[in-house]
């Protein structure tokens, strides 16, 4: 099969991880970066079988993919395929004027700038290296490269953070006029280190939660963006669709070819995940081996379940065609009688309030 | 054996003051064990006794020391065995008092020292690891010392762990404790101090004889319950089973029945032979009833028929242990079991879990309730708040006489919490400049909530609690049943005291709110007497429930998650609609804090 028209490209280097963090990245191996890049385009030489001739959507992430060398950066952009929509990660202060340009003249489209908070205490918590001027600026400089597509990325629920931060986060944010915004819920993996030391004011954050989540809804909304996945909002724009359309296909269920460390392929009923060590990655392909990988075979059962459980974070219809023995007609009675779903035709449509407890919603479904 | 070459006693000693390593090493100084078969700790011999540091059966062991034979008599720990304790003392003429060198006695003991001084009991004096940095031998001997009356110098001093002085013991139980007193000519009586059921050999008696003799083949029975039975093996454990042809006046051993049920072989009861019947019975036995209930019900209902099965194996072991199926609209089927007491059922309870493997619901403890319908002049036992009618001409429920033992600072503390208890004060004396012993009337129900805890708290765990059953009384109580999403829950009903109704309900629903998960939807929670709401929270609806963020690197571990919560869904009773988990059917218990409100 070769018609995976999406690729996601991990590149896993930071200047520092921070302590929330869990991705899979890699701090203080500066030297490997051209290695890294020469082991990714080896890898998609040896998928590209899987892909079609023309991509839909590239998206490359991290890790810091702008804190990759800039040559690295520029060589592995330019020997990626072609495709509509090629959206880069940010770092706010790896973006320069030069790294503007460069992005832009390589193919890039759209960039997620991880601007996280604009609150200087809230951004030591996270041990950011960014300030919120930086944010700014990040946005200035690609602005000024040409860019028109650019995403901001927001975290709440920030050990500290008050409801009044939160809507000067938001504030500040649409102040820079963004395309897109990514809110989400800090999400603080048990047993470590930021936990730890957070730990009873993580537990205060969680009661807020249900505040900040309707806050962040009502003022984006508010503000004329469209709320058209859990986290995800996109201003609506009359003639251009702004919505990420590489994450659409995950939401969507389309296959899609992940590379790089720690990376996830979904194509044809398997999924793959490479092992997240750098050196046995680049080992493996330096001498032209795949990399080692976790395989995880989807049957259609598991992908229906998934079809429902992505689907239900979008603002459209869920389409029930192929999808009704992974639902549990009890379920849905229950949902629509709570006034959560409504289903019409042969589609499943959550109700603002559904939305708001699409998880659940999604539970209650699942056969 | 020689009357006057035995002696019988049993070990009292509060958990973790070492009494199994004690009994380990007796063992070992005897030779009784070779010290490489040593299994530690060998007398408990159920893992869940080894793990709860509490020995439920009582068995017994024969050494020999010095051309004497000892029995060592073990006893259960608990005050909801009691009886079997105090059987155990009776089938003995001393006692070993150990006391931890580093903490000193300790309430608990106390308890069973006493029913040992009042069976008339010689009391060997014992302080144990004194090897421990911490120990303080001196303080301790003293202590023990003024508590028995007895020269601080007769206090054996030793370290079971290392075996120093162990000798000693032995040398004392010898000199101390008096030889057995019965009449070897007299008819045979043996007093059954415990009983078990082997699959293969059916029921076991262990014995103490008092006077006379049996021999094996001879037909026997017992005085109170009447059960015939041949004595298909006599013997004694040392440490294993060894058989004899005949047990006399003074010896400790066992009985092989034959029977199939431990019920029809009760603790306390007399044996004596057929052809050669004693005229009178040992005294002090005691039919032991059930007097705390609770439903058992399988959290997985496909698994009603092992607990069944599980139930009725148990009972093969347990005599006091009742079962009866019940069908709970919340709950599913289930059976409905009567326990000694709390900790009884808490055994069973985990017995069931561990050894069966199920995974079971506990429904709230309540007691066994005397009720006359109106116009009906017979009393019917109810052991279900969901059988309790709503009008009805009497009722009573069970008192019981508490005796509790406490240092003097903490009396006030006792007062208080047996007064919100709906308790009467009896009598009150000092045992000690220190220790204030209590006596108050009871009703059972009342302790079946949280009342050791209670207890426990309130007196910094110092407090000794023990109780005997002490009848019928009527009582002013109403039936409080519990809505939830606007249907009534079995299984949540309970009988309350009039005067407490309003407070408790609060109290319960409050309860309820915190154990109840928020789900989608606003649920109610309502305490009702009839039609009468009488109290009312609500456990507000979720706002939101969603995943923060799911791309292609997270949907697996996402879908996971999902699925796990499905699972668990789908096992969480259901009441209309609403998931109740099992902490909430728990949640009746923790109300006895409310104050009586008139």
């Amino acid at each position: 099969m070769s018609d995976t028209r999406h690729l996601y490209v991990h590149l896993p280097f930071c200047a520092h991880r921070c302590g929330y963090c869990d991705f899979v990245t890699v701090v203080g191996k500066n030297d490997q970066h051209r290695v890294y890049v020469d082991a990714l385009l080896r890898e998609l030489e040896l998928e590209r079988a899987s892909l079609a001739p023309e991509l839909e959507t590239i998206f490359l992430g991290g890790g810091t993919p702008t804190f990759t060398a800039l040559p690295e950066l520029v060589r592995l952009l330019e020997a990626l395929p072609r495709a509509a929509e090629v959206t880069s990660e940010a770092n706010p202060e790896t973006v320069t004027p030069e790294l503007a340009r460069a992005l832009k003249d390589a193919g890039v489209t759209r960039v997620s700038l991880g601007a996280q908070t604009f609150r200087p205490e809230l951004l030591r918590v996270l041990e950011r290296v960014a300030g919120p001027d930086d944010v700014r600026r990040a946005v200035h400089h690609l602005r000024d490269a040409g860019f028109d597509n650019i995403s901001l990325d927001l975290i709440y629920g920030i050990p500290g953070q008050s409801p009044s931060d939160l809507s000067a986060d938001l504030d500040d944010a649409l102040a820079l006029e963004p395309e897109h915004l990514s809110c989400y819920e800090l999400e603080a993996k048990p047993g470590t280190r930021f936990t730890h030391a957070w730990a009873e004011e993580l537990g205060r954050q969680a009661d807020a939660m249900e505040d900040y989540f309707e806050r962040v809804v009502a003022t984006l909304t508010g503000a004329g963006y469209r709320w058209y996945e859990t986290a995800n909002f996109c201003r609506a724009d009359a003639d251009r669709d702004l919505r990420s359309r590489h994450n659409l296909a995950y939401w969507l269920g389309r296959d899609y070819l992940g590379i790089g460390i720690g990376a996830v392929t979904t194509i044809d009923g398997l999924r793959r995940r490479n092992s997240p060590k750098l050196g046995r990655y680049l080992e493996a392909l330096a001498a032209g081996r795949t990399p080692e990988r976790e395989l995880e075979p989807l049957d259609d059962d598991v992908r229906a379940r998934e079809r429902v459980m992505l689907g239900l974070r979008l603002d459209e219809p869920l389409p029930l065609a192929g999808l009704r023995h992974a639902l549990d007609p009890a379920g849905l009675a229950r949902v629509e009688k709570l006034g959560l779903a409504e289903e019409s035709g042969d589609t499943l449509t959550l109700t603002e309030r559904g939305r708001f407890l699409g998880g659940g919603v999604t539970v209650e479904l699942l056969a | 054996m020689d009357q006057s070459k035995i002696r019988n006693f049993s070990i009292i000693a509060h958990i973790d003051h070492g009494k199994s390593t004690l009994a380990d090493r007796i063992l070992e100084v005897t030779d009784t064990v070779a010290e490489r078969d040593m299994r530690a700790q060998l007398l408990d011999s159920m893992d869940l006794e080894r793990e709860r540091g509490i020995t439920i059966k009582a068995q017994a062991v024969r050494v020999a020391w010095k051309g004497y034979e000892l029995n060592l008599i073990d006893t259960p720990g608990h005050v909801d065995f009691t009886y079997e304790v105090s059987r155990s003392l009776q089938a003995c003429e001393g006692a070993l008092l150990v006391v931890d060198a580093a903490q000193g006695i300790e309430a608990q003991t106390l308890a069973n020292a006493y029913l040992a001084i009042e069976n008339g009991l010689e009391i060997v004096p014992v302080v144990n690891k004194i090897d421990l940095p911490s120990a303080d031998p001196e303080g301790a001997s003293q202590e023990v010392a003024d508590l028995l009356g007895d020269d601080p110098a007769k206090v054996v001093r030793i370290s079971a762990k290392t075996g120093l002085n162990v000798s000693d013991v032995l040398d004392a139980i010898v000199e101390r404790v008096p030889a057995p007193a019965g009449d070897p000519d007299a008819p045979p009586r043996a007093l059954v101090f415990d009983s078990a059921y082997d699959q293969y050999r059916g029921v076991l008696a262990f014995v103490r004889v008092i006077d006379g003799s049996f021999s094996r083949r001879e037909e026997l029975q017992t005085m109170a319950t009447g059960t015939r039975f041949d004595a298909e093996e006599l013997g004694f454990f040392s440490p294993t089973m060894t058989p004899v042809e005949s047990l006399s006046a003074g010896e400790v051993g066992y009985v092989v029945t034959g029977l199939k049920d431990v019920s029809r072989l009760r603790v306390g009861d007399t044996i004596t032979s057929v052809a050669r019947r004693a005229s009178e019975p040992l005294p002090g036995y005691k039919e032991v009833k059930p007097m705390v209930f609770a439903g058992l019900y399988p959290t997985d209902s496909e698994q009603y028929p092992e607990l069944r099965d599980a139930l009725e194996r148990l009972k093969l072991n347990d005599g006091a242990l009742l079962y009866e199926p019940e069908v709970s609209k919340a709950l599913g089927f289930g059976f409905r079991c009567g326990f000694l007491g709390l900790l009884h059922m808490e055994i069973v309870r985990e017995r069931l879990e561990r050894e069966f493997d199920l995974d079971l619901l506990v429904t709230a403890p309540t007691v066994a309730y005397r009720v006359q319908e109106r116009n009906d002049t017979e009393w019917a036992e109810l052991h279900n708040p969901a059988d309790f009618p709503r009008e009805f001409e009497a009722v009573e429920e069970p008192y019981v006489k508490a005796s509790i033992i406490v240092p003097k600072e903490y009396v006030g503390a006792v007062m208080e919490l047996n007064n919100e208890r709906r308790g009467t004060f009896d009598h009150m004396e000092y045992l000690s400049p220190e220790r204030v012993h209590l006596m108050y009337d009871l009703p059972l129900g009342e302790i079946v909530l949280d009342y050791y805890d209670q207890l426990k708290s309130r007196t910094r765990g110092y407090a000794s609690f023990d109780y005997d059953l002490a009848g019928f009384k009527p009582g002013k109580l109403v039936r409080v049943d519990v809505l939830v999403g606007g249907e009534m829950v079995d299984a949540l009903s309970l009988i309350i005291h009039r005067d407490f109704a309003y407070e408790r309900g609060k109290l319960l629903v409050e309860k309820l709110r915190e154990e109840i998960p928020r789900q989608m939807f606003d649920v109610p929670i309502q305490a009702a007497i009839g039609s009468r709401v009488i109290a009312r929270e609500t456990v507000k609806a979720r706002r939101k429930d969603v995943l923060a963020k799911c791309y292609g690197g997270d949907i697996s571990r996402k879908r996971k998650l999902l699925e796990k919560q499905k699972k668990g869904k789908k096992r969480m009773k259901q009441v209309g609609g609403v998931e109740v988990p099992q902490e909430a059917f728990l949640a009746v218990l923790s109300i006895g804090q409310g104050q009586k409100t008139s």
